[in-house]
């Protein structure tokens, strides 16, 4: 009966726009940050154009820590800063954005997935971050893409958006390069990703190994941070133009 | 007063009852025989009977983010799926090698719990068990699955993050289909349990294809 359960919220959260039960603290953080602009009104029309808006999903928190990067800095602090510090620059860019969590919460995966679905969003940035590998890492889904169809099955649901997935990736990609940042690039089987109906691109930051030209930063650098979230601004920014022009 | 037919059709029953019972427990005997000499003569180490044979191991590189194969010569059982955790085993060492270029328990939040797995080879893989892809479970349906119990101590010692997990998945799918090409899809278990995650990022809950590797390699 599982699948029925999540078949329906799906298709209510995505249709129907039921609002579906949050915790407390999930529910605080779907409210848009109060130095967001002011968001124009819901379209009534039936053919209005849809609304550009991002979600910024800080993975982990609360008793899930994930990785240990030091061994007084959590992943899930860092995840969580950058999500905040990533939320006001596309906001400075003219860009709604709303994150699944603005504190140090447990958030498990079916209710970011939740979160992610109730809204249409164009861009659905996934915030990770490692102690292993070097520069930052890209993952898309690696399921196989299918075609959209009104009802998705919950666990798979990002096979709809996979190639849309992929070009986001790809202008995050392009992003990085243009500021010197090596990037791995790769397909996987994550949670909640694998169920969201958006593009989603999952960002791990990793340290940055020392190479020919470059010099050892860890992730704990704030100049290596904020070149990476400028980075990413500039790609989300990008993908507006490309969202925009999609028929 | 009970009819004679029922005396006797109580009768048939209580024999029948107590056959099927006897059945029964030689069956779980003989199943618990089987166990004990799979666990008991599973060689997991070398033979020195058996000649040693070429086999692929699928080593991943965390600095780019590649996979690449690597050519040994090993002494294998025969037996399948004896030889699958041979093979894991094999490569999981490598992993531990101190010039590996995917280390595990490298770091500092692992280094305790590894110096206890490395210490013990059979930590690692609990068991590899191999069986005939279930019917309608997947698209498809031909080949062997193979169920992968990673030990709670190698995912303790993992390190946590996308990629690492997801290239340790990669070169297990990887290792086991370049030498065992009858397997076409793997599930993984963690102590005899399902499990949400290798060490908090790698889907577990589903069943990977061996096909996966071509999609899942990542590009530098």
């Amino acid at each position: 009966m599982r699948w029925i359960n999540n078949w329906a919220s799906f298709g209510l959260g995505i249709f129907l726009s039921v609002p579906l039960a949050l915790s407390g603290q999930a529910a605080q953080s779907l409210q848009p940050p109060t130095s967001a602009p002011a968001m124009p009104p819901a379209p009534m029309a039936p053919h209005a154009a849809p609304r550009f808006a991002v979600l910024l999903d800080a993975a982990h928190g609360g008793s899930d820590t994930g990785a240990r990067l030091t061994a007084t800095f959590l992943e899930k602090d860092l995840t969580l800063d950058l999500s905040n510090r990533l939320r006001s620059m596309l906001n400075a860019r003219g860009m709604p954005v709303i994150t699944t969590r603005l504190s140090d919460a447990m958030l498990p995966p079916s209710s970011r997935a939740e979160i992610a679905n109730r809204t249409p969003f164009a861009a659905c940035i996934l915030i990770h971050a490692t102690a292993t590998g070097s520069g930052v890492h890209l993952y898309t889904s690696s399921l196989a893409p299918s075609a959209p169809v009104k009802f998705l099955p919950w666990q798979t649901a990002q096979s709809a958006y996979v190639t849309q997935s992929l070009k986001l990736s790809s202008d995050i990609d392009s992003a990085l390069a243009h500021a010197e940042i090596p990037v791995t690039l790769g397909r996987t089987s994550l949670q909640p990703m694998d169920s969201f109906a958006c593009p989603a691109v999952a960002v791990e930051i990793a340290p940055l190994q020392a190479g020919g030209s470059t010099k050892a930063r860890p992730v704990s650098d704030e100049s290596y941070q904020r070149e990476i979230l400028e980075a990413l601004a500039a790609a989300i920014d990008q993908w507006r133009n490309d969202w925009g022009q999609q028929p | 007063m009970i009819s004679r037919a029922r005396r006797i059709l109580f009768a048939f029953l209580v024999i029948a009852v107590v056959t099927m019972s006897a059945i029964l427990i030689r069956l779980r005997e003989r199943a618990q025989d089987r166990l004990h000499i799979v666990h008991d003569s599973a060689p997991l180490i070398e033979s020195a009977e058996s000649a040693p044979q070429s086999v692929t191991l699928v080593i991943p590189d965390d600095l780019d983010g590649s996979l690449r194969t690597v050519q040994r010569s090993q002494s294998l059982p025969p037996d399948d799926s004896t030889k699958a955790r041979v093979l894991l085993e094999t490569l999981i060492e490598a992993f531990h090698d101190p010039h590996s270029t995917h280390p595990i328990a490298a770091n500092a939040e692992t280094q305790a719990n590894a110096a206890e797995s490395v210490s013990d080879a059979s930590a690692r893989i609990d068991d590899v068990f191999l069986m005939p892809v279930p019917r309608g479970a997947a698209a498809t349906n031909s080949g062997t699955l193979a169920v992968v119990d990673l030990s709670a101590a190698f995912a303790a010692s993992h390190p946590s993050g996308i990629e690492p997990e997801t290239l340790t998945l990669l070169s297990i799918l990887g290792t086991l289909h370049a030498n065992i090409p009858a397997i076409t899809q793997v599930h993984f278990l963690i102590d005899g349990h399902p499990a949400e995650t290798l060490a908090g990022h790698a889907d577990l809950t589903r069943t990977y294809l061996t096909t996966d590797i071509a999609t899942g390699t990542p590009q530098s």
